[in-house]
Protein backbone atom coordinates (compact mmCIF):
# COMPACT_ATOMS: atom_id res chain seq x y z
CA UNK A 1 0.00 0.00 0.00
CA UNK A 2 1.19 3.64 -1.20
CA UNK A 3 0.56 5.24 2.13
CA UNK A 4 0.37 2.86 4.81
CA UNK A 5 2.97 0.25 5.23
CA UNK A 6 1.68 -2.56 8.01
CA UNK A 7 4.35 -4.01 10.24
CA UNK A 8 4.47 -8.02 10.94
CA UNK A 9 2.37 -8.30 14.26
CA UNK A 10 0.76 -11.65 15.73
CA UNK A 11 -2.66 -11.81 14.94
CA UNK A 12 -4.19 -11.91 18.71
CA UNK A 13 -7.74 -12.80 17.19
CA UNK A 14 -6.03 -16.16 16.01
CA UNK A 15 -4.73 -15.94 19.62
CA UNK A 16 -7.84 -16.89 21.24
CA UNK A 17 -7.99 -20.62 19.19
CA UNK A 18 -4.14 -21.25 19.43
CA UNK A 19 -2.93 -19.75 22.88
CA UNK A 20 -3.71 -20.24 26.46
CA UNK A 21 -1.26 -22.56 27.22
CA UNK A 22 0.28 -20.47 30.29
CA UNK A 23 3.72 -21.34 30.06
CA UNK A 24 5.27 -18.33 29.08
CA UNK A 25 6.78 -15.86 32.20
CA UNK A 26 5.05 -14.74 35.35
CA UNK A 27 5.35 -11.21 34.30
CA UNK A 28 6.74 -9.89 37.62
CA UNK A 29 9.78 -12.41 37.99
CA UNK A 30 11.46 -10.29 35.00
CA UNK A 31 12.76 -6.97 36.40
CA UNK A 32 10.05 -4.79 37.08
CA UNK A 33 8.57 -5.86 40.51
CA UNK A 34 6.35 -2.65 40.43
CA UNK A 35 4.63 -2.73 37.79
CA UNK A 36 2.67 -4.41 35.34
CA UNK A 37 3.23 -5.02 31.17
CA UNK A 38 2.80 -8.02 30.04
CA UNK A 39 3.80 -6.60 26.24
CA UNK A 40 7.59 -7.37 26.54
CA UNK A 41 7.00 -11.04 27.58
CA UNK A 42 7.45 -13.68 24.93
CA UNK A 43 5.36 -16.46 23.93
CA UNK A 44 6.75 -19.94 24.69
CA UNK A 45 5.51 -20.89 21.38
CA UNK A 46 6.78 -18.67 19.35
CA UNK A 47 10.22 -18.66 20.43
CA UNK B 1 -9.91 6.02 19.92
CA UNK B 2 -13.21 3.75 20.78
CA UNK B 3 -16.10 3.86 18.20
CA UNK B 4 -19.03 2.21 19.12
CA UNK B 5 -20.85 0.56 16.19
CA UNK B 6 -24.00 2.25 15.29
CA UNK B 7 -27.03 -0.59 15.26
CA UNK B 8 -27.33 -0.99 11.59
CA UNK B 9 -23.80 -2.68 11.80
CA UNK B 10 -23.86 -4.43 14.78
CA UNK B 11 -23.03 -7.98 14.50
CA UNK B 12 -25.98 -10.26 15.20
CA UNK B 13 -25.43 -14.18 15.16
CA UNK B 14 -27.50 -16.77 16.55
CA UNK B 15 -31.13 -16.08 17.22
CA UNK B 16 -32.82 -16.21 20.52
CA UNK B 17 -36.45 -17.00 21.85
CA UNK B 18 -36.77 -12.84 21.36
CA UNK B 19 -35.47 -12.35 18.17
CA UNK B 20 -31.62 -11.68 17.12
CA UNK B 21 -29.41 -11.89 19.92
CA UNK B 22 -26.15 -9.60 19.84
CA UNK B 23 -23.58 -12.24 20.27
CA UNK B 24 -20.41 -10.38 20.26
CA UNK B 25 -18.44 -7.40 20.04
CA UNK B 26 -20.40 -3.30 18.94
CA UNK B 27 -17.01 -1.93 19.53
CA UNK B 28 -13.80 -1.17 17.87
CA UNK B 29 -10.88 0.68 19.06
CA UNK B 30 -7.65 2.57 16.97
CA UNK B 31 -4.99 4.85 19.22
CA UNK B 32 -3.62 7.26 16.95
CA UNK B 33 -0.19 9.51 17.86
CA UNK B 34 2.82 11.16 16.31
CA UNK B 35 6.47 10.72 17.67
CA UNK B 36 9.61 11.43 16.25
CA UNK B 37 8.13 12.16 12.76
CA UNK B 38 6.23 9.21 12.26
CA UNK B 39 2.49 8.76 12.18
CA UNK B 40 1.42 5.56 14.04
CA UNK B 41 -2.19 3.92 13.86
CA UNK B 42 -2.77 1.15 16.74
CA UNK B 43 -5.59 -1.63 16.08
CA UNK B 44 -6.00 -2.38 19.88
CA UNK B 45 -7.82 -5.54 19.00
CA UNK B 46 -5.91 -6.99 16.34
CA UNK B 47 -2.55 -5.80 17.44
CA UNK B 48 -1.50 -4.56 14.22
CA UNK B 49 0.76 -1.50 13.78
CA UNK B 50 0.59 0.52 10.95
CA UNK B 51 2.75 3.73 9.76
CA UNK B 52 1.43 6.06 7.89
CA UNK B 53 1.45 9.27 5.84
CA UNK B 54 -0.25 12.52 6.73
CA UNK B 55 -3.14 11.83 4.92
CA UNK B 56 -3.67 7.72 5.48
CA UNK B 57 -3.47 9.31 9.29
CA UNK B 58 -6.15 12.14 8.81
CA UNK B 59 -8.29 9.73 7.03
CA UNK B 60 -8.51 6.96 9.77
CA UNK B 61 -9.15 9.33 12.22
CA UNK B 62 -12.13 10.42 10.10
CA UNK B 63 -13.11 6.85 8.50
CA UNK B 64 -15.77 5.84 11.44
CA UNK B 65 -17.48 9.01 11.89
CA UNK B 66 -17.85 10.52 8.09
CA UNK B 67 -19.45 9.30 5.36
CA UNK B 68 -17.41 9.16 2.09
CA UNK B 69 -18.65 12.01 0.51
CA UNK B 70 -17.90 13.73 3.78
CA UNK B 71 -14.40 12.38 4.07
CA UNK B 72 -13.33 12.96 0.43
CA UNK B 73 -14.74 17.01 0.75
CA UNK B 74 -12.67 17.26 4.53
CA UNK B 75 -9.84 15.92 2.74
CA UNK B 76 -9.67 17.93 -0.56
CA UNK B 77 -10.41 20.91 1.58
CA UNK B 78 -7.18 20.11 4.00
CA UNK B 79 -4.83 19.29 1.45
CA UNK B 80 -5.77 21.76 -1.40
CA UNK B 81 -1.87 22.72 -0.93
CA UNK B 82 -0.61 19.61 -2.20
CA UNK B 83 -1.49 19.13 -5.83
CA UNK B 84 -0.77 15.23 -5.35
CA UNK B 85 -3.50 14.89 -3.41
CA UNK B 86 -6.40 14.21 -5.65
CA UNK B 87 -9.82 12.91 -5.14
CA UNK B 88 -8.71 9.61 -7.02
CA UNK B 89 -5.64 9.65 -4.66
CA UNK B 90 -7.72 9.82 -1.36
CA UNK B 91 -10.50 7.05 -2.84
CA UNK B 92 -7.22 5.03 -3.42
CA UNK B 93 -6.33 5.32 0.06
CA UNK B 94 -9.44 5.03 1.25
CA UNK B 95 -9.79 1.39 -0.67
CA UNK B 96 -7.06 0.78 1.44
CA UNK B 97 -8.31 1.42 4.42
CA UNK B 98 -11.36 -0.59 4.02
CA UNK B 99 -9.22 -3.63 2.57
CA UNK B 100 -7.13 -3.44 6.01
CA UNK B 101 -10.38 -3.31 7.93
CA UNK B 102 -11.76 -6.46 5.67
CA UNK B 103 -8.72 -8.33 6.41
CA UNK B 104 -9.05 -7.78 10.59
CA UNK B 105 -5.96 -5.29 10.77
CA UNK B 106 -8.09 -2.05 11.52
CA UNK B 107 -11.05 -0.99 13.09
CA UNK B 108 -11.23 -4.75 14.13
CA UNK B 109 -14.08 -5.44 16.72
CA UNK B 110 -13.30 -6.29 20.16
CA UNK B 111 -14.79 -10.29 20.96
CA UNK B 112 -12.46 -10.61 23.68
CA UNK B 113 -14.77 -9.46 27.05
CA UNK B 114 -16.86 -12.92 27.26
CA UNK B 115 -13.11 -14.97 27.12
CA UNK B 116 -11.35 -12.46 29.79
CA UNK B 117 -11.83 -14.88 32.75
CA UNK B 118 -11.35 -18.10 30.83
CA UNK B 119 -7.54 -18.45 31.32
CA UNK B 120 -7.59 -17.85 34.91
CA UNK B 121 -11.13 -19.82 35.33
CA UNK B 122 -9.37 -23.18 33.12
CA UNK B 123 -6.57 -23.47 35.38
CA UNK B 124 -5.88 -23.89 38.80
CA UNK B 125 -2.24 -24.05 38.40
CA UNK B 126 0.17 -21.99 40.21
CA UNK B 127 3.48 -21.99 38.46
CA UNK B 128 5.66 -19.00 39.92
CA UNK B 129 6.38 -18.34 43.27
CA UNK B 130 8.55 -15.29 45.03
CA UNK B 131 10.37 -16.65 48.16
CA UNK B 132 10.98 -14.22 50.58
CA UNK B 133 14.30 -16.21 51.97
CA UNK B 134 15.11 -13.13 53.91
CA UNK B 135 13.00 -10.19 55.56
CA UNK B 136 16.23 -8.62 56.51
CA UNK B 137 18.19 -6.35 54.72
CA UNK B 138 22.05 -4.86 54.65
CA UNK B 139 21.01 -0.77 53.08
CA UNK B 140 18.54 0.87 54.47
CA UNK B 141 16.72 1.82 51.20
CA UNK B 142 14.41 4.74 51.93
CA UNK B 143 11.88 4.45 49.36
CA UNK B 144 11.92 0.63 49.77
CA UNK B 145 8.27 -0.56 49.50
CA UNK B 146 9.62 -3.55 51.69
CA UNK B 147 10.09 -1.14 54.75
CA UNK B 148 14.01 -1.80 54.64
CA UNK B 149 13.56 -5.92 54.05
CA UNK B 150 11.02 -6.43 56.90
CA UNK B 151 7.86 -5.95 55.10
CA UNK B 152 6.65 -4.03 58.44
CA UNK B 153 7.01 -7.17 60.75
CA UNK B 154 9.87 -8.83 61.79
CA UNK B 155 13.37 -9.34 61.01
CA UNK B 156 13.44 -13.36 59.44
CA UNK B 157 15.37 -15.63 56.73
CA UNK B 158 13.39 -18.39 55.25
CA UNK B 159 14.87 -22.27 56.45
CA UNK B 160 15.54 -24.92 53.93
CA UNK B 161 12.38 -26.24 55.48
CA UNK B 162 10.46 -23.99 55.06
CA UNK B 163 11.84 -23.39 51.23
CA UNK B 164 11.82 -26.93 50.60
CA UNK B 165 7.90 -26.71 51.20
CA UNK B 166 7.12 -24.54 49.58
CA UNK B 167 8.61 -26.08 46.25
CA UNK B 168 6.71 -29.06 46.97
CA UNK B 169 3.66 -26.78 47.24
CA UNK B 170 4.62 -25.52 43.69
CA UNK B 171 5.61 -28.85 42.08
CA UNK B 172 2.32 -30.38 44.20
CA UNK B 173 0.00 -27.32 42.47
CA UNK B 174 1.85 -26.82 38.84
CA UNK B 175 -0.67 -28.98 37.27
CA UNK B 176 0.68 -29.68 34.06
CA UNK B 177 2.47 -26.70 33.33
CA UNK B 178 6.40 -27.28 32.49
CA UNK B 179 8.02 -24.28 33.50
CA UNK B 180 8.34 -22.98 37.15
CA UNK B 181 9.78 -19.82 38.56
CA UNK B 182 11.28 -19.31 41.48
CA UNK B 183 12.62 -15.64 42.65
CA UNK B 184 15.10 -15.48 45.71
CA UNK B 185 13.75 -11.90 47.14
CA UNK B 186 13.54 -9.75 49.56
CA UNK B 187 14.70 -7.69 51.81
CA UNK B 188 18.01 -9.28 50.54
CA UNK B 189 18.32 -12.65 49.69
CA UNK B 190 22.19 -13.34 49.87
CA UNK B 191 21.58 -12.73 53.62
CA UNK B 192 20.91 -15.89 53.44
CA UNK B 193 22.69 -17.50 50.55
CA UNK B 194 23.27 -20.95 51.65
CA UNK B 195 19.58 -21.67 51.68
CA UNK B 196 18.82 -20.30 48.18
CA UNK B 197 22.12 -22.58 47.08
CA UNK B 198 20.03 -25.69 49.16
CA UNK B 199 17.13 -24.89 47.29
CA UNK B 200 18.39 -24.83 43.76
CA UNK B 201 19.77 -28.02 44.54
CA UNK B 202 16.79 -29.61 45.85
CA UNK B 203 14.39 -28.57 43.23
CA UNK B 204 17.42 -29.93 40.58
CA UNK B 205 17.15 -33.02 42.11
CA UNK B 206 12.86 -32.78 41.79
CA UNK B 207 13.05 -31.97 37.74
CA UNK B 208 13.91 -35.49 36.46
CA UNK B 209 11.55 -37.37 38.42
CA UNK B 210 8.74 -34.63 38.10
CA UNK B 211 9.36 -33.12 34.43
CA UNK B 212 9.04 -29.93 35.54
CA UNK B 213 12.06 -27.51 34.52
CA UNK B 214 12.78 -24.79 36.97
CA UNK B 215 13.59 -21.21 36.10
CA UNK B 216 15.32 -19.32 38.74
CA UNK B 217 15.89 -15.18 39.09
CA UNK B 218 18.35 -13.58 41.63
CA UNK B 219 17.14 -10.01 42.80
CA UNK B 220 19.84 -8.41 44.88
CA UNK B 221 21.28 -4.90 46.16
CA UNK B 222 24.85 -6.34 45.56
CA UNK B 223 26.53 -5.65 49.09
CA UNK B 224 27.23 -9.42 49.23
CA UNK B 225 28.30 -10.19 45.96
CA UNK B 226 31.20 -12.68 45.53
CA UNK B 227 33.19 -14.92 43.32
CA UNK B 228 30.95 -17.81 44.61
CA UNK B 229 27.92 -16.23 44.20
CA UNK B 230 28.60 -14.76 40.54
CA UNK B 231 29.87 -18.63 39.79
CA UNK B 232 26.30 -20.32 41.26
CA UNK B 233 24.22 -17.52 39.90
CA UNK B 234 25.62 -17.53 36.72
CA UNK B 235 25.43 -21.62 36.14
CA UNK B 236 21.79 -21.81 37.84
CA UNK B 237 20.01 -18.57 37.66
CA UNK B 238 17.94 -17.81 34.55
CA UNK B 239 18.04 -14.35 35.13
CA UNK B 240 19.54 -12.25 37.76
CA UNK B 241 18.49 -8.86 38.06
CA UNK B 242 21.07 -6.18 39.89
CA UNK B 243 19.71 -2.75 41.78
CA UNK B 244 21.56 0.17 40.97
CA UNK B 245 19.59 3.66 40.44
CA UNK B 246 21.92 4.97 38.12
CA UNK B 247 24.60 7.88 38.59
CA UNK B 248 26.65 7.67 42.41
CA UNK B 249 25.13 10.55 43.76
CA UNK B 250 21.51 9.81 42.82
CA UNK B 251 22.35 6.13 43.71
CA UNK B 252 23.99 7.21 47.19
CA UNK B 253 21.16 9.05 48.39
CA UNK B 254 18.43 6.69 48.56
CA UNK B 255 20.45 3.66 48.78
CA UNK B 256 22.54 4.15 51.85
CA UNK B 257 24.21 1.26 54.60
CA UNK B 258 22.62 1.30 58.14
CA UNK B 259 25.12 3.67 58.47
CA UNK B 260 24.58 6.61 56.54
CA UNK B 261 27.31 5.89 53.58
CA UNK B 262 26.36 5.32 49.96
CA UNK B 263 26.65 1.75 48.42
CA UNK B 264 27.30 2.90 44.84
CA UNK B 265 31.77 2.32 44.72
CA UNK B 266 30.86 -0.83 46.79
CA UNK B 267 27.90 -2.54 44.10
CA UNK B 268 29.18 -1.01 40.68
CA UNK B 269 32.68 -3.24 40.51
CA UNK B 270 30.94 -6.75 41.02
CA UNK B 271 27.77 -5.76 39.00
CA UNK B 272 30.57 -5.14 35.93
CA UNK B 273 32.29 -8.20 37.15
CA UNK B 274 29.16 -10.65 37.41
CA UNK B 275 27.51 -9.13 34.04
CA UNK B 276 31.01 -9.77 32.20
CA UNK B 277 31.12 -13.07 33.46
CA UNK B 278 27.69 -13.93 32.31
CA UNK B 279 28.35 -14.05 29.01
CA UNK B 280 24.87 -14.25 26.83
CA UNK B 281 22.41 -15.36 30.16
CA UNK B 282 19.73 -12.87 31.06
CA UNK B 283 19.97 -10.15 33.62
CA UNK B 284 18.57 -6.99 34.47
CA UNK B 285 20.56 -3.56 35.80
CA UNK B 286 17.41 -2.32 37.58
CA UNK B 287 17.03 0.91 39.17
CA UNK B 288 14.43 3.15 40.66
CA UNK B 289 13.98 6.71 39.60
CA UNK B 290 12.26 9.26 41.79
CA UNK B 291 11.33 12.94 42.37
CA UNK B 292 15.05 13.61 43.07
CA UNK B 293 16.21 12.64 40.05
CA UNK B 294 13.47 12.66 37.40
CA UNK B 295 15.59 13.39 34.32
CA UNK B 296 15.92 9.50 35.10
CA UNK B 297 17.84 9.10 31.03
CA UNK B 298 20.87 10.60 32.56
CA UNK B 299 20.88 7.86 35.04
CA UNK B 300 19.76 4.88 32.45
CA UNK B 301 22.88 6.00 30.00
CA UNK B 302 25.05 6.20 32.40
CA UNK B 303 24.21 2.72 33.41
CA UNK B 304 24.80 2.03 29.81
CA UNK B 305 28.04 3.99 30.06
CA UNK B 306 29.23 1.47 32.94
CA UNK B 307 29.43 -1.01 30.51
CA UNK B 308 25.47 -2.69 30.79
CA UNK B 309 23.20 -3.63 27.86
CA UNK B 310 20.00 -4.78 29.53
CA UNK B 311 18.34 -1.90 31.96
CA UNK B 312 15.22 -1.93 33.30
CA UNK B 313 14.41 1.40 35.38
CA UNK B 314 10.83 2.01 37.46
CA UNK B 315 9.43 5.00 38.80
CA UNK B 316 8.84 4.99 42.34
CA UNK B 317 5.37 3.72 43.89
CA UNK B 318 5.13 5.27 47.26
CA UNK B 319 2.73 7.48 49.21
CA UNK B 320 1.63 10.71 48.36
CA UNK B 321 3.25 12.95 51.07
CA UNK B 322 6.91 11.23 50.54
CA UNK B 323 9.65 13.60 49.60
CA UNK B 324 10.65 11.71 46.61
CA UNK B 325 7.36 10.96 45.37
CA UNK B 326 6.49 11.61 42.13
CA UNK B 327 4.20 14.87 41.30
CA UNK B 328 1.59 15.60 38.13
CA UNK B 329 4.26 18.39 37.43
CA UNK B 330 7.11 15.59 37.34
CA UNK B 331 4.60 14.02 34.39
CA UNK B 332 5.40 16.38 31.03
CA UNK B 333 9.02 16.11 32.00
CA UNK B 334 8.96 11.87 32.12
CA UNK B 335 7.50 11.72 29.11
CA UNK B 336 9.88 14.10 27.71
CA UNK B 337 12.68 11.68 28.86
CA UNK B 338 10.84 8.79 27.85
CA UNK B 339 10.83 9.90 24.49
CA UNK B 340 14.52 11.38 24.74
CA UNK B 341 15.10 7.53 25.90
CA UNK B 342 13.94 6.19 22.78
CA UNK B 343 15.63 8.50 20.84
CA UNK B 344 18.86 8.01 22.08
CA UNK B 345 18.52 4.15 22.09
CA UNK B 346 18.16 4.05 18.24
CA UNK B 347 21.00 6.58 17.84
CA UNK B 348 23.01 4.38 20.05
CA UNK B 349 21.89 1.19 17.94
CA UNK B 350 23.02 2.78 14.67
CA UNK B 351 26.46 3.49 16.47
CA UNK B 352 27.01 -0.15 17.07
CA UNK B 353 26.62 0.69 21.04
CA UNK B 354 23.32 0.12 21.72
CA UNK B 355 21.06 -1.45 24.68
CA UNK B 356 17.90 -2.89 25.98
CA UNK B 357 15.43 -1.30 28.07
CA UNK B 358 12.96 -3.34 29.44
CA UNK B 359 9.81 -1.48 29.23
CA UNK B 360 10.66 -1.10 25.19
CA UNK B 361 11.58 -4.70 25.25
CA UNK B 362 8.32 -5.31 22.54
CA UNK B 363 8.26 -8.30 20.96
CA UNK B 364 5.23 -7.23 17.90
CA UNK B 365 5.32 -10.86 16.14
CA UNK B 366 6.07 -13.54 19.19
CA UNK B 367 4.48 -11.82 21.74
CA UNK B 368 1.75 -12.87 24.10
CA UNK B 369 -1.03 -14.50 23.06
CA UNK B 370 -4.33 -12.93 23.74
CA UNK B 371 -5.28 -14.67 26.80
CA UNK B 372 -2.36 -13.47 28.82
CA UNK B 373 -2.96 -9.84 27.31
CA UNK B 374 -6.18 -10.03 29.19
CA UNK B 375 -5.45 -11.73 31.96
CA UNK B 376 -2.09 -10.33 33.17
CA UNK B 377 0.55 -10.74 36.04
CA UNK B 378 -0.92 -13.96 37.89
CA UNK B 379 -1.30 -12.52 41.13
CA UNK B 380 -2.36 -14.58 43.55
CA UNK B 381 -3.83 -17.13 40.79
CA UNK B 382 -0.75 -18.56 39.41
CA UNK B 383 1.71 -16.20 41.45
CA UNK B 384 2.29 -15.96 44.86
CA UNK B 385 4.92 -15.14 47.34
CA UNK B 386 6.14 -16.62 49.76
CA UNK B 387 7.26 -15.20 53.14
CA UNK B 388 10.05 -16.59 55.36
CA UNK B 389 7.24 -18.17 57.51
CA UNK B 390 5.76 -20.52 54.71
CA UNK B 391 2.81 -18.04 54.76
CA UNK B 392 1.18 -17.14 51.28
CA UNK B 393 0.38 -13.74 49.65
CA UNK B 394 -1.08 -12.56 45.91
CA UNK B 395 2.61 -11.34 45.22
CA UNK B 396 5.36 -9.51 47.04
CA UNK B 397 4.05 -6.31 46.96
CA UNK B 398 0.84 -7.82 49.42
CA UNK B 399 2.98 -9.45 51.92
CA UNK B 400 2.99 -7.80 55.47
CA UNK B 401 -1.04 -7.16 54.89
CA UNK B 402 -2.47 -9.82 57.01
CA UNK B 403 -6.17 -9.36 55.17
CA UNK B 404 -3.91 -10.94 52.03
CA UNK B 405 -2.64 -13.43 53.44
CA UNK B 406 -3.80 -16.71 51.38
CA UNK B 407 -2.70 -19.71 53.43
CA UNK B 408 0.39 -21.20 53.75
CA UNK B 409 2.68 -24.29 52.10
CA UNK B 410 1.62 -26.50 53.69
CA UNK B 411 -1.64 -26.52 53.57
CA UNK B 412 -2.07 -25.06 50.45
CA UNK B 413 -4.35 -21.57 49.27
CA UNK B 414 -6.98 -21.50 51.85
CA UNK B 415 -8.19 -18.52 51.58
CA UNK B 416 -10.21 -19.47 48.39
CA UNK B 417 -12.25 -16.41 48.38
CA UNK B 418 -9.62 -14.05 47.98
CA UNK B 419 -7.98 -16.56 44.69
CA UNK B 420 -11.54 -15.89 43.68
CA UNK B 421 -11.12 -12.26 43.56
CA UNK B 422 -7.41 -12.42 41.30
CA UNK B 423 -9.16 -14.59 39.12
CA UNK B 424 -11.63 -12.21 38.08
CA UNK B 425 -8.78 -9.44 37.77
CA UNK B 426 -8.27 -8.40 34.33
CA UNK B 427 -7.87 -6.07 31.58
CA UNK B 428 -11.79 -6.21 31.24
CA UNK B 429 -12.50 -6.09 35.11
CA UNK B 430 -11.45 -2.39 35.57
CA UNK B 431 -13.93 0.20 34.72
CA UNK B 432 -10.83 2.90 34.04
CA UNK B 433 -9.20 0.26 31.13
CA UNK B 434 -12.94 0.52 29.31
CA UNK B 435 -11.89 2.83 26.77
CA UNK B 436 -8.25 2.81 27.43
CA UNK B 437 -6.18 1.46 23.83
CA UNK B 438 -3.27 0.17 25.96
CA UNK B 439 -5.21 -2.61 27.95
CA UNK B 440 -4.18 -5.16 25.87
CA UNK B 441 -0.01 -4.02 26.56
CA UNK B 442 -0.57 -3.96 30.47
CA UNK B 443 -3.30 -6.12 31.05
CA UNK B 444 -5.26 -3.82 32.93
CA UNK B 445 -2.41 -2.77 35.06
CA UNK B 446 -1.18 -4.01 38.32
CA UNK B 447 -3.09 -5.53 41.06
CA UNK B 448 -1.00 -4.00 44.19
CA UNK B 449 -0.70 -0.81 42.81
CA UNK B 450 -4.50 -0.76 42.25
CA UNK B 451 -5.01 -1.13 45.47
CA UNK B 452 -3.01 1.00 47.08
CA UNK B 453 -4.14 4.13 45.02
CA UNK B 454 -7.92 3.30 45.03
CA UNK B 455 -8.54 0.88 47.96
CA UNK B 456 -9.83 -2.32 45.37
CA UNK B 457 -7.21 -4.51 42.83
CA UNK B 458 -9.63 -4.00 39.75
CA UNK B 459 -9.14 0.15 40.44
CA UNK B 460 -6.58 1.98 38.45
CA UNK B 461 -3.38 3.48 39.77
CA UNK B 462 -4.01 6.27 37.40
CA UNK B 463 -0.15 7.99 37.86
CA UNK B 464 1.44 4.71 36.70
CA UNK B 465 -1.30 4.08 33.63
CA UNK B 466 0.14 7.62 32.25
CA UNK B 467 3.81 6.67 32.22
CA UNK B 468 2.71 3.12 30.88
CA UNK B 469 0.94 4.50 27.79
CA UNK B 470 3.88 6.69 27.24
CA UNK B 471 6.36 4.04 27.44
CA UNK B 472 4.25 1.27 24.78
CA UNK B 473 4.13 4.87 22.43
CA UNK B 474 7.66 5.12 22.85
CA UNK B 475 8.27 0.87 22.50
CA UNK B 476 5.79 0.99 19.59
CA UNK B 477 7.48 3.90 17.86
CA UNK B 478 11.03 2.90 18.15
CA UNK B 479 9.55 -0.79 16.06
CA UNK B 480 8.70 1.63 13.49
CA UNK B 481 11.67 3.44 13.34
CA UNK B 482 13.93 -0.32 13.20
CA UNK B 483 11.47 -1.69 10.31
CA UNK B 484 11.46 1.84 8.13
CA UNK B 485 15.48 1.46 9.10
CA UNK B 486 15.37 -2.33 7.65
CA UNK B 487 13.72 -1.56 4.61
Amino acid sequence: MKRIKTLSTRDLNKTLKTGGCGECQTSCQSACKTSCGVANQVCEKCK
Amino acid sequence: MLFVRPPAEQHFSLSGPNGPQLTFAEVCMIHQYKLNGHNIVLDVFSGAVHAVDDLAYDMIGLFESCSEDELVSRLLEKYAHDPEITREEILECLADIRTLRDEGRLFTDDCYGDHACDFKNNSRAIKALCLHVAHTCNLSCEYCFAAQGKYHGERAVMSFEVGKQALEFLIANSGSQNNLEVDFFGGEPLMNWEVCKQLVAYARSRETETGKCFRFTLTTNGVLVDDDVIDFANREMHNVVLSLDGREAVHDHLRKTPNGKGSYALIVPKFQKFVEMRGDREYYIRGTFTHNNIEFTKDIFHMADLGFKALSMEPVVCAPEDPYALTEEDLPVLFEQYELLAKEMLKREKEGRGFTFYHYMIDLEGGPCIYKRMSGCGSGTEYLAVTPWGELYPCHQFVGDASFSMGNVWDGVTNTALREEFKCCNAYARPACADCWAKLYCSGGCAANAFHATGTITGSYDYGCALFKKRMECAIMMKVAQSEEDA
